[in-house]
């Protein structure tokens, strides 16, 4: 699978989950400075990217995904897509 | 033989803490509560008034509805995380108070899932016929575990108590109940303090470590509902009012996406209570029983998800 195809992937739900325009999610937004995630949205976008992805996440290191460009390196390393 | 809830009841102390009043006691504010919760206010009991008493008020109530007197009941199980004493149980100071005596007493420790833990047994004892009319009951004073300089958790939590009357039934009733832990999870939410020597060791307030019980709670809260309508053949549709622990709306409302269940069917009482805990569902199904929410013939699933980790499901027709 095409990483583009990751990262489209990725800014949807990311839109979806915290109620922005897919528009306005750049690769280098900060989910809680950029696109205005609390704390329990980010823990909802780790779950939503879980399943989308097929995946578990530890919760150490959803602690690290803090921007799009890190939800997108951590899918990478970490599935098989 | 089934068993059948014929009463409920409930109670809430009379001081009522907002979240106004909150903000004059720690760094935090209402839009904080208010977005991250959903809570608005909370009951807080009053000096000396223990978790028996909150149980006796609900229990009152509960017998009354059913129609019976407080001598018919012939089992007490009491779910509480804040109980009187060390020992006895508080179902024991509870049966004292209600004036009667002969049949089993005891508590659950389940946490927030404590009324699905005691309610799920309490069935068993009545559809064995090994009881005839159960007093199951859910109180907690959680705002004497709580530290009230820690603004994570001192604005969760609320006081309060429900209980129900679970009786022999030819029909149900109690169609099914499922309960699970996984105690790898212990040290996640917990009071971790115990008492040694005549001292405290350790903590006796209230630890979380909020975002992996708010992932664990919607996960498991998620597969209690699936578990319970696949165990009986059901749709999620058929689900006429969902009844979940009041922890967190968010934790709710994630929830009832999941499943796709309409958050018209599903009963919330954090708003007004906060996490009351073991009692938060007795509450809620009173309120909702009361008010003419839940009729006959309705398909009402009860569901927990507490420290331990616990969690569970009792799904009932009315």
């Amino acid at each position: 699978m095409e990483n583009t195809d990751i990262e489209q992937r990725i800014k949807k739900i990311v839109a979806e989950q915290l109620g922005v325009n897919e528009a306005d999610v750049k690769n280098e937004s900060s989910f809680v400075n950029d696109l205005g995630a609390d704390s329990l949205d980010t823990v909802e976008l780790v779950m939503a990217l879980e399943e989308e992805f097929e995946c578990e996440i530890p919760d150490e290191q959803a602690e690290k995904i803090n921007t799009v460009q890190e939800a997108i390196d951590y899918v990478n390393q970490h599935t098989s897509h | 033989m089934y068993s059948k809830i014929i009463g409920t009841g409930s109670y809430l102390p009379e001081k009522i803490l907002t979240n106004h009043d909150l903000e004059r006691m720690v760094d935090t504010s209402d839009e904080w509560i208010r977005t991250r919760t959903g809570i608005i206010q909370r009951h807080i009991a009053a000096d000396g008034q223990m978790a028996s008493d909150l149980a006796l008020e609900a229990s009152r109530r509960a017998i009354s509805a059913a129609g019976i007197q407080a001598q018919d009941i012939d089992l007490i199980i009491l779910a509480t995380t804040t109980p009187d004493m060390i020992f006895p149980s508080t179902a024991c100071i509870l049966q004292d108070k209600l004036g009667i005596s002969g049949g089993p007493a005891f508590d659950v420790q389940a946490v927030c899932s404590g009324f699905i833990y005691a309610l799920a047994t309490a069935d068993m004892f009545v559809s064995s016929g090994k009881c005839r009319n159960a007093l199951v009951v859910g109180t907690e004073v959680y705002s004497r575990i709580l530290d009230w300089t820690d603004r994570t958790t001192c604005v969760l939590f609320g006081d309060g108590a429900g209980a129900v009357v679970l009786t022999q039934s030819s029909q149900p009733g109690i169609l099914s109940s499922h309960l699970h832990a996984k105690g790898s999870y212990n040290k996640v939410l917990a009071a971790p303090g115990n008492i040694c020597g005549g001292k405290i060791q350790g903590s006796p307030f209230i630890t979380m470590e909020g975002n992996t019980v708010f992932k664990f709670a919607v996960k498991v809260l998620e597969e209690a509902v699936s578990e319970a309508i696949t165990a009986n053949n059901l749709q999620v549709s058929d689900i006429d009012w969902l009844i979940p622990h009041q922890a967190n709306i968010r934790i709710i409302k994630s929830t009832a996406q999941k499943l796709e269940i309409p958050m018209e069917k599903v009963v919330i009482t954090v708003d007004q209570h906060g996490n009351t805990s073991a009692a938060s569902v007795p509450l809620a199904l009173d309120i909702a029983a009361r008010d003419g929410r839940i009729k006959s013939d309705h398909c009402v699933l009860l569901e927990g998800v507490g420290g331990g980790f616990t969690w569970g499901s009792v799904l009932l027709r009315w």
